[in-house]
């Protein structure tokens, strides 16, 4: 069970930084993107492009930092992704959602997000193979934390956990201590009133894209360190994600941030008396709960 | 009606017909004219279109036709967050500050820019109540202190022009009073004012010029001294009471 909790909070670290960025967007489009974990597969592939380059370019970078399995060529590449993904986010909303967007239909920018998704989905498929895939081929041996009980952690997913923290952190000082944290957070509140305060909207979205694309890409390489890399990274990780926004509340990047854990661990928790088959299940059920029991969340604020 | 002997303009609406929608205008053909270092105030019935010129000027209605100019530049269809750079800024009726930011941040955020910090700290020395609750979230100010905090928000741009809708809604007789008083005394730092107001009486008695607008057309204008004792405005406005000058 402890292994469970562990295993449970390690997951949630990357469920956080996905939830993070869905939230933002979902405050401040006002809009639930179903194509957002799709950001995730977009990132952890071009991870994989960006490390494979680099590896080739500058040998020097191939070599892991033992014990991880992790690399200067893919953390290089990581940052690459991290940028490559925001530009990709901001693409895909100047040519679909701010279309729809400015035509002021909120539900036709949800089916358009499924859509979306799809067509994501399919192309990284057509490219890359529908195989999974690793960033490394070396076999990364879990360390053994207990023996009585067994608990065991790999050094990468250790890695993940504090990489995971450390952005977490950073966005946090960027969000309540700096006047363009600030704007970001007057223009999710009052839209009207941050232009008015001279906050450029058009420019805060694209912010926005760029963030929750960064934040999405660190998640999709996080993922690809402790599993493996698929085109249907996005369709498993959509409804976790989800799951985490909702039961943080719309709109709070530290309810996200919580609901991260509470769903990696509650995902994780319920192996002990659930056959694996049926954990999918756990974050839709926890969606319900939230929804019928606290429908803004923990921390999120009802709105209009 | 026009004053001609008011001093020069610093914001003049001619022939404003604006509204949500093209077809369904709420302005029609509307003319403002707003002297420096004045108070200029809009009065008429709920749905004259006061605060929807004020949102016209602001650039947050759709102008159909008509002109609105700032110190000499067109400003018709300007963008909403272009305003402060022309040195306006404008104080909503309601919902105008942001309750999940504290007081500091909020008002970091209205003065950024150039000398922010000045400006900033200049707004504290000035409103020792804001200051005390500098790291209060700005939903958990009183109705009155919000207010303050949305006029000090406005400040902290170091505008020239204000533009302002209903202040007083929502306050206390006292708090209304203080924050209009507040606001007279900002003329004799060189700001000029627009400001929409329901109280007919508190209008009245602090505006330098007052329109009157029903069914968003102009109706009656002149210098408030003028308006005080007019005999059709007290009837209509003021059920039938003349006001004394302030």
């Amino acid at each position: 069970m402890i292994q469970n909790l562990l295993d449970g909070v390690l997951t949630g670290s990357f469920l956080s930084l996905g939830a993070i960025g869905l939230t933002l967007v979902m405050h401040i489009l006002r809009f639930a993107n179903f194509s957002h974990a799709e950001l995730l597969s977009i990132g952890a592939y071009a991870a994989l492009v960006f490390d494979r380059l680099f590896e080739a370019l500058l040998p020097v970078f191939a070599a892991a930092f033992a014990p991880l399995t992790l690399t200067g060529a893919l953390v290089l590449a990581l940052l690459v992704s991290m940028v490559a993904t925001g530009a990709s986010a901001v693409l895909i909303d100047i040519l679909v959602f701010r279309r729809i967007r400015e035509n002021g239909r909120e539900l036709s920018m949800v089916f358009a997000s499924f859509g979306m998704a799809l067509v994501v989905r399919n192309l990284i498929g057509l490219v890359f193979g529908l195989h999974s895939q690793l960033y490394s081929p070396d076999i990364a041996f879990a360390t053994v934390l207990s023996f009585d009980p067994l608990i065991l952690v790999k050094p990468d997913q250790l890695f993940v956990f504090v990489a995971a923290l450390a952005i977490m952190a950073v966005l946090h000082l960027v969000l309540t201590r700096t006047t363009f944290g600030f704007a970001l957070r007057a223009v999710a509140e009052n839209p009207a009133l941050a232009q008015a305060n001279g906050v450029n909207l058009r420019a805060m979205i694209t912010a926005v894209w760029l963030i929750a694309g960064a934040l999405a890409a660190a998640a999709g390489v996080f993922y690809g360190l402790s599993h493996q890399i698929t085109p249907v990274m996005g369709r498993d990780l959509v409804l976790p994600i989800f799951a985490a926004t909702i039961v943080g509340g719309i709109g709070s990047v530290n309810g996200a941030l919580l609901g991260g854990f509470i769903v990696g661990i509650a995902t994780n928790l319920s192996l002990v008396i659930l056959p694996a088959g049926y954990t999918p299940a756990v974050p839709f059920l926890m969606i319900l709960a939230v929804l019928l029991v606290r429908p803004n969340g923990l921390f999120g604020e009802a709105r209009e | 009606m026009s004053d001609p002997t008011a001093p020069e303009a610093i914001l003049e609406a001619h022939g404003v017909t604006a509204g949500y929608v093209r077809d369904l205008p709420v302005l029609h053909d509307v003319s403002v004219r707003v002297a420096r270092q004045r108070v200029t105030v809009l009065i008429g019935p709920n749905g004259a279109g006061k605060s929807t010129l004020i949102k016209a000027v602001a650039g947050q209605v759709t102008v159909f036709a008509g002109t609105v100019t700032h110190e000499g530049t067109d400003l018709t269809r300007l963008r909403p967050d272009r305003l402060a750079a022309h040195g306006i800024a404008i104080v909503p009726q309601t919902d105008n500050v942001f309750r999940n930011l504290t007081v500091r941040q909020n008002l970091a955020l209205a003065s950024r820019g150039t000398g922010a910090a000045a400006r900033l700290a200049a707004v504290f020395d000035r409103s020792p109540v804001l200051a005390d609750k500098r790291h209060t979230k700005a939903g958990a100010l009183s109705g009155g202190q919000r207010q303050v905090l949305a006029v000090a928000m406005a400040l902290a741009k170091a505008p020239r022009l204000i533009l302002m809708d209903e202040p007083s809604a929502g306050l206390s007789p006292k708090a209304a009073a203080e924050v209009l008083a507040m606001v007279r005394r900002l003329t004799a730092e060189g700001v000029s004012i627009l400001l929409v107001e329901q109280n007919v009486k508190l209008a009245l008695q602090m505006a330098d010029h007052v329109y009157i607008l029903a069914e968003g057309r102009n109706q009656v204008d002149g210098p408030a001294a003028a308006l005080r004792g007019d005999r059709i405005v007290a009837d209509i406005y003021l059920g039938g009471k003349r006001i004394a000058a302030a």
